[in-house]
């Protein structure tokens, strides 16, 4: 064989292993959620079958059914958990966003004492296990009477988002050139204008970013929510869950037909954002 | 149309000026130049009277009217950035209407100053395009009509073509040029390249460390520098300087090598003084391959070998030394020159300049 042929084949081999490589990559993502979709479908015995039926024998809606026949019918509140959720992750995201917009504005453009300590400190609040607040939490929750409120975890939720809503949108500001809000000051803009005009829409995919991180981590929190929540005033989906846990019996099904609807609106949400992420929008404005 | 006026305008950051307390009257309609090395505040001086900047001490008046507190859109300036600075978000015709937009301007109000700027820069057929699928002319291009679309008192530059390659940038240059014919606004122009200082202004600025070292017109900072600093500065390839010594009507050289004190400066200097020599390579030419007008010339003939020679075509830059370094001369209709040659070299004193070695202030009467 020449060197050339020798080459072909081994270009060859290298698509068909990195095909192979990306298959498995795929899979182990994409399993444990298709296996909560089958699961919410199938009959806890198929669920509970040891070794594992791979092959469904039989799908059925019953679990969502039930989900939605109310209580004392196998059902739980799923529509007030799924207003909290929503009422919760909307609000603490919007909040984050636009203090992190401030926030990561300031960083990425002004020049002021003691910056990078904050910056760090801002940080560094996030080396703390989310877990290990839950208790200290409590005790200053129960004091101020806001245990079981929306407004207890959307507090928790924006002190937990914030640090890194700064830190991803200082990071998109920093990439779109100074120049451009000086060119628009000097056609007449005051300096909110020139923000609100050319800053502004060339960090919007970046912003975008930071907000689907920051719902996500709100729509899925389950330590800190299950801690300060007690009732259908304020549980969220996920502290929801527990309720298909009794005291010698998990409803696996139940639980994973509820989390496929947990998951629904996310999906939703990220696939409309992810849309407007389009990369590059700053290219051409400066020399590049 | 409008003047621009500063006076003592000073910028520090803390404890450190880089712009100390500088006076200039730009005339309406006039074309200046900020040429310098970098950080020799000359970009920090556009940047303060566009109001980028803040002023730290001194008054900036546009068109008699003080603008230091003012925000750069009340002052009805434009600038053309170094980075050109467009709007990436916005088509070609967005950008240039821009201004228009946020000063609430009616639409067809809008079209017809648009297409009279894209008419004026030829970017007609680049209206409805994104800077990013523009070339790099046609961006400086785009910028430049920005700027023109607002109709401004003073058009301002920031090193606008720093960015273009050397044939793109000559192009440019000259459309400058004409665009100032134009529009006939005045212009303040920053630049590190002189020969763009040189071809575009009506006046130069020199500036070194914050300071203004001449004012001029071009002809007079080219043959005139007030300074060393010029001297070396403006014209290429640069001026030949080297120190030397007063003794006796003569310039003693540190190699010990002698030239004639160039009559002119005979008044101004005496046995001992220390000074710097300088004389341009066109004033040093292989005898023969030079142009003299022959009027008033004071040439001294000196033999000297040749270290490199650089041909240009029409010319070749002779290096030869003197006085132990290498002092570069211009030689017109070349003939083939090999190193080691001696040649012999006609000096014309009566263009030398001298300055002081302690000032470097020249000692022209």
């Amino acid at each position: 064989m020449d060197q050339n042929s020798l080459h072909r084949v081994g270009n060859k081999a290298l698509r068909i292993v990195h095909g192979i490589g990306l298959f498995l990559a795929m899979l182990v993502i994409c399993l444990p959620g298709i296996w909560i979709v089958l699961s919410s479908l199938r009959p806890t015995v198929e669920i509970m079958a040891k070794p594992p039926v791979w092959i469904p024998q039989q799908l059925s809606l019953d679990a969502y059914i039930a989900m939605f026949s109310g209580v004392g019918q196998g059902g739980i509140p799923v529509l007030d958990y799924f207003r909290n959720s929503l009422i919760i992750s909307v609000t603490s995201t919007v909040i984050a966003i636009v203090i992190g917009m401030a926030g990561g504005y300031a960083f990425a453009r002004y020049r002021f004492r003691a910056k990078s300590t904050m910056f760090l400190g801002l940080m560094l609040t996030r080396t703390v296990p989310g877990i290990a607040l839950s208790l200290p939490l409590f005790f200053v929750f129960a004091r101020l009477g806001i245990i079981d409120t929306h407004f207890g975890l959307i507090l928790v939720y924006v002190a937990l988002n914030v640090p890194f809503t700064v830190w991803l949108i200082d990071g998109f500001f920093r990439q779109v050139p100074k120049d451009l809000a000086e060119a628009a000051q000097i056609d007449g803009c005051t300096r909110w204008q020139a923000f609100w005009q050319v800053e502004y829409p060339l960090a919007g995919p970046g912003i975008a970013s930071a907000g689907i991180f920051a719902f996500l981590t709100s729509w899925n929190e389950f330590a800190l929510a299950s801690q300060l929540t007690r009732s259908i005033n304020s549980k969220t989906l996920p502290v929801g869950l527990l309720d298909y846990t009794a005291e010698f019996t998990i409803d696996w099904r139940g639980m994973c037909a509820l989390a496929v609807v947990m998951i629904i609106p996310a999906l939703t949400l990220t696939f409309i954002v992810q849309k407007h992420l389009v990369g590059g929008l700053t290219s051409g404005a400066v020399k590049g | 149309m409008a003047t621009v006026s500063l006076k003592r305008l000073t910028k520090s950051y803390g404890p450190v000026a880089v712009v100390h307390g500088i006076d200039l009257e730009v005339a309406d309609r006039e074309f200046i130049a900020l040429v310098g090395p970098s950080g020799c505040g000359k970009s920090t001086t556009l940047r303060m009277i566009a109001g980028l900047e803040a002023i730290s001490d001194g008054v900036i008046e546009i068109g008699g009217r003080m603008v230091n507190d003012l925000p750069p859109r009340s002052r009805n300036i434009s600038m053309v950035f170094q980075s050109y600075a467009l709007y990436p978000h916005m088509t070609v015709r967005e950008n240039l209407g821009f201004s228009l937009k946020i000063a609430g301007a009616a639409k067809e109000e809008m079209d017809r100053r648009v297409a009279e700027a894209s008419g004026i820069l030829g970017l007609d057929q680049l209206l409805d395009r994104r800077p990013s699928q523009l070339s790099g002319g046609q961006r400086q291009r785009v910028a430049m009509g920005r700027a023109i679309v607002r109709d401004p008192d003073v058009f301002l530059f920031d090193e606008p073509l720093s960015n273009l390659d050397a044939k793109l940038r000559t192009q440019m240059r000259t459309e400058i040029k004409k665009l100032h014919a134009k529009v006939k606004s005045t212009v303040i122009y920053v630049t590190h390249d002189q020969v763009e200082a040189m071809t575009l202004a009506d006046r130069i600025v020199i500036m070194r460390d914050g300071f203004i070292e001449q004012v001029g017109t071009p002809d007079e900072v080219f043959r005139r520098p007030q300074t060393r600093f010029v001297a070396g500065f403006i014209g290429s390839p640069p001026m030949n300087l080297h120190e030397a010594v007063v003794d006796d009507g003569q310039l003693l050289f540190a190699s010990g090598e002698r030239l004639p004190l160039p009559s002119q400066f005979k008044a101004n200097v005496g046995t001992g003084d220390k000074v710097v020599f300088g004389l341009r390579p066109d004033d040093i030419y292989p005898t023969g391959h030079g142009i003299s007008s022959g009027e008033d010339v004071d040439v001294h003939q000196v033999e000297l070998p040749v270290t490199v020679t650089e041909p240009l075509g029409n010319e070749t830059l002779v290096f030869a030394e003197f006085n132990g370094s290498d002092w570069v001369s211009r030689m017109l209709n070349p003939k083939p020159l090999k190193t080691g040659d001696r040649v012999k070299m006609s000096l014309d004193l009566s263009q030398a300049h001298l300055f002081s070695a302690d000032t470097g202030k020249t000692l022209r009467g």
